[in-house]
Formats: C-alpha cells, sequence, structure tokens
C-alpha cells in the first residue's frame, strides 16, 4: 500500500514536473517562436513595437494569414512585406500567425 | 600606527576594485562568480546584446549571461550616415545599457579581453577572468590598415578617417565636410566586398551629396569602389544620383585604393592619383581580434566559418560566432547580426539543456538606406537554411524597393526605433 501510494506521489510529481515545464518550453512551439523572432526589427520583441510598423501582438489568426498570402500574391500592395512574404510558406504563416496571437499587447 | 605609502596603494587599489567589480573577491580572479551555467558573450553591439536578452527571455532566466563591452554606450551604426547630412547627431543615435541589466538580470563587465582559452573554458580580462560554458564571440569587425600603403590606426584616427563605427569618427567627418571649401572634392574609398553594410558606403555618398547640394553646390562626391559594380541598390542609388545630385557623384568601378598620401591629399589606385578635399577611406576588414584570440579565424585569414545551426564555431568547441565576423552569404548587416543573434541563442538554450537546435532555421534582413533628408530604398531578404549545403541561402522572393520614397524614409526611422527596442529594451 505505501509503495503504491508512493509510485502514484512519484507520479503525481512527474506531472507536477510536465506542467511546471510545460508554462515555460512545451506550450511554445519553439520554431514559430523562432521564426516569428526575426520579425521584431520591425515590428517588435513578440509583436509588440513603439510605433510605424502594425503590431502583430494580439492579431486574429485568419487575419494574418490572409495578409501574409496577399503579399506573396501580390494581390496585396506592399512598400516591403511582399519581400518578405514570398519567403515563407504556406504552413509557417500559420505557425506564425498562431504565435503573435498567443501574444500579449 | 600610520599607514605607510605601500599600504596606501593596496588599500586604493581594493577600493578601485570593488568600486570597479561589486562581488569580486580578489584582482586577478574570477570576475562575475559563476553560479550555474553561463554563457559569456564578447561584444554588446547588434549582435552580441541581442543574443544576451534573449538567451534570458527564452531560458526563463535559467542561464546566466555576462555581457562583456567595452564601451560605455551602444552607438547605432545604422542610420549614422544621417549625421553626414545633418539629419541627426551621434547623440540621438547613443544608448544606455541599463535595461539589459535591470530588466533581464544580464550581468555586464566593462573591460577589453586579453586573452581566450577554449581547453578552460576561459575569457581574460586585465581584471580578472570569467569562466563560460558557452562563450559568444561578437566583435563586429577590425580595419586592415596595413592594406593601404601609408594608412595606419593613427592617421586613420586623425585625417584620413573611415567613420565606419559610429562614434567620435562619425562627427569628425561630418567638421571636416563643413571645413571643406566650395568646389572641393570629397573622396570615398569603398574596399573589395565582404565589407559591414554593403550600401552603406552608396548611402553615405547620398547623404554628402544632401550636404553640398544645400551648401556648397560646385562640390563633388568621388566614389572610388574597389568593386567591379555598384554592391547593392544599385538602380536605385545610381536614380538618387542622377535625379536628386546630378552632376555632383561620380562612381568610378574597379578603382581600388592602394596608397594614401596625408600631406598631397592624393590617393593612389592602380591607375590614377586623385587629389580630394576629404579623404575618407573604408579600408579592407576582418573579424575582430578577440577572434583571432579565440582561435576562430578560419576563412581567408579574415573571417570564421560557423555552422548555421548553432554559430558554433567550426574550429573552436563551445565557441559561437555571430555578426559582421561570421563568413556568410547574408550582408554584414546589424539586423544580420541581431537574426544569427536568435538563431545562436535559441540553439545554446537547446544545447545546455541536452537538445538539438532547430534543424532548419529561417531568418530575414531588411536594410534602409537614406537618400536624402526624407527619402531612402531598401533591400529585403528571408534566408533559409540548406540541408544539403549546410549553408543559409536567399529563399524564393527578395528585392530591393520599386523606387524611393518618403514612405520608406518615415519606415526607416521607425525601422531604427524598433530594432533598437528589441536590442536593448
Amino acid at each position: 500500500m505505501k509503495m503504491i501510494r508512493y509510485q502514484i506521489l512519484t507520479v503525481a510529481g512527474a506531472i507536477g514536473l510536465l506542467l511546471f515545464a510545460s508554462t515555460s518550453y512545451a506550450e511554445v512551439d519553439v520554431r514559430a517562436r523562432n521564426l516569428a523572432s526575426h520579425c521584431a526589427a520591425c515590428h517588435g520583441t513578440n509583436g509588440n513595437n513603439t510605433g510605424g510598423m502594425p503590431v502583430l501582438a494580439g492579431m486574429d489568426k485568419a487575419l494574418f494569414v490572409s495578409a501574409m498570402k496577399d503579399f506573396k500574391s501580390g494581390a496585396r500592395p506592399a512598400t516591403v512585406m511582399h519581400n518578405h512574404a514570398k519567403g515563407y510558406t504556406d504552413e509557417e504563416f500559420g505557425k506564425l500567425a498562431d504565435f503573435f496571437a498567443a501574444q500579449k499587447r | 600606527m600610520s599607514l605607510d605609502r605601500r599600504d596606501f596603494l593596496k588599500l586604493g587599489a581594493a577600493g578601485m576594485m570593488v568600486g570597479a567589480f561589486p562581488g569580486c573577491a580578489t584582482s586577478g580572479g574570477e570576475i562575475v562568480g559563476k553560479k550555474g551555467q553561463r554563457v559569456v558573450i564578447v561584444g554588446a553591439g547588434f549582435g552580441g546584446a541581442t543574443a544576451a536578452k534573449y538567451i534570458r527571455m527564452w531560458s526563463g532566466n535559467k542561464i546566466e549571461v555576462v555581457l562583456i563591452e567595452r564601451n560605455p554606450t551602444f552607438i547605432s551604426c545604422p542610420m549614422s550616415n544621417t549625421v553626414l547630412g545633418g539629419g541627426r547627431t551621434i547623440s540621438d543615435l547613443t544608448h544606455g545599457y541599463d535595461t539589459l541589466k535591470s530588466k533581464y538580470g544580464i550581468e555586464m563587465v566593462r573591460g577589453e579581453v586579453t586573452a581566450v582559452d577554449p581547453q578552460k573554458q576561459t575569457v581574460t580580462l586585465a581584471d580578472g577572468y570569467l569562466s563560460y560554458d558557452r562563450l559568444i564571440i561578437a566583435p563586429g569587425v577590425d580595419f586592415m590598415f596595413d592594406k593601404i600603403e601609408g594608412l595606419n590606426a593613427s592617421v586613420a584616427n586623425e585625417s584620413v578617417l573611415h567613420a565606419w563605427k559610429a562614434g567620435p569618427q562619425t562627427t569628425m567627418l561630418r567638421k571636416q565636410l563643413e571645413s571643406m571649401k566650395d568646389g572641393g572634392v570629397f573622396a570615398i574609398s569603398i574596399p573589395k566586398a565582404p565589407y559591414r553594410c554593403p550600401p552603406g558606403p552608396y548611402e553615405r555618398a547620398c547623404q554628402v551629396a544632401f550636404y553640398l547640394k544645400n551648401n556648397k553646390p560646385k562640390s563633388k562626391v568621388l566614389i572610388l569602389d574597389a568593386n567591379p559594380d555598384i554592391v547593392s541598390k544599385k538602380g536605385l542609388f545610381m536614380a538618387a544620383w542622377k535625379e536628386l545630385y546630378p552632376g555632383m557623384v561620380e562612381h568610378r568601378p574597379n578603382a581600388e585604393v592602394r596608397q594614401v598620401n596625408v600631406a598631397n591629399k592624393t590617393l593612389k589606385t592602380e591607375f590614377d592619383d586623385v587629389k580630394a578635399d576629404v579623404l575618407n577611406v573604408i579600408p579592407p576588414m576582418k573579424a575582430g581580434a578577440v577572434a583571432n584570440m579565440a582561435g576562430v579565424v578560419n576563412v581567408d585569414n579574415r573571417w570564421c566559418g560557423v555552422d548555421f545551426l548553432s554559430y558554433e564555431s567550426k574550429a573552436q568547441k563551445n565557441i559561437h560566432v555571430i555578426g559582421d565576423s561570421v563568413s556568410a552569404a547574408m550582408p554584414k548587416s546589424g539586423y544580420t547580426a541581431t537574426s544569427e543573434a536568435k538563431i545562436c541563442a535559441a540553439a545554446i538554450i537547446e544545447l545546455l539543456q541536452g537538445g538539438q537546435p532547430d534543424p532548419e532555421p529561417v531568418i530575414a534582413n531588411t536594410c534602409y538606406s537614406m537618400v536624402s533628408n526624407k527619402e531612402a530604398v531598401h533591400v529585403a531578404h528571408v534566408y533559409r537554411y540548406n540541408v544539403e549545403k549546410k549553408i543559409m541561402l536567399p529563399a524564393d522572393g527578395g528585392g530591393v524597393s520599386a523606387a524611393r520614397s518618403e514612405v520608406e524614409g518615415t519606415l526607416a526611422n521607425y525601422w531604427l526605433k524598433n530594432i533598437m527596442g528589441d536590442v536593448l529594451l
């Protein structure tokens, strides 16, 4: 009986550790985070900037993806963004959209 | 019971040490005590400062970061050509490191690295040493003055300025421009690529011409270019020179400056002797000196070859190199340095935790150039890791502005504000 309780505690502990770890790592898609970080020179750290460029933090996912696709196809005219959008895949647009939507403004 | 002179000096020295490095026990010892896993970064420019911030932010402050920098403040090289045109002063481009320390808990050590020991994993400064689990070298470029006869560090500091590291030289070059007579010649010499900031010299020609057009309209800008063609944004720069500064800017390709005569104010190329009123010689460049100390210079005896998944040196284990010192098919820009810093930061966090770096990194770069006081042009590219070649190559798309515009001039100013926020705040 004691043994079982210990095992249960160990399992609970492991779950606790996993949950703890998840708040800092597992919840964040590291690849999405890395991809998004290269937007920061213009759009700010985690999509928050002080002006001039659109704030991406908290942006609606569908809006982000459609804007990027339109920049890529040329349907939406751009000063700079068409040169960037053509370099990413649609899957990467989705990852970027998820990451920015989850960022606090 | 009086202190003799020797005792007094000892006390004084000890007092100064405590003042300079709180927490440092003895002179020659470890400058900041290492408690856990630690990354030491040499150089707090665009690359080094970004790596420091992102390692702290992405590791949840679990990895210690010590950032070594010899200068008291950060001065942005991007946009520093506008100091010549009159749009900015150097103080507008100068920033402090306070937020990196207070918000991210980065230990900053001011000083000059004198040695790196890749086996013991230590970095030595005048006052002691720092041990590391991973070292990041981000020193920017050093100049190869010896490649041009008659040029050396003191000549380059006093009369034949490069102003290719923003700071006192930038302001001095502006003063030389202001002192030039109307009808004079301002000569800019460009080294063979690769060099820091490919479009920078051509932007400089625009900024100098902007000043001259408004103040000394009979004067000329002469570009002596060691390269066979304009290296970056060719059509846009040629259009700006022709339309904004007609007859003022002359570009000579294949005109490598080989000799400087300070007394006669003459630059010698293979074919010509060129007399000018202001000599602005941008010398050939190589990786910063600390890269040599660390034994990571392994490309053409000038640059550092790295694994593009982690920016770990191909010559030394646990030593990473980012920014202008890296040999890569990407422009040596401040933006590129920040992008490399983030890939490196993410990889180091993974490696220190027993994980693997992102196997297919993608990075971006945008460079704006101010062609007048208000108008700018840009070049932008995404770079992807090529699994077969194991290098970063331009992705689909990418390109330059359709035409110069005031919109881009405004964007360029916001870009500077936002990248400084990403690096330092």
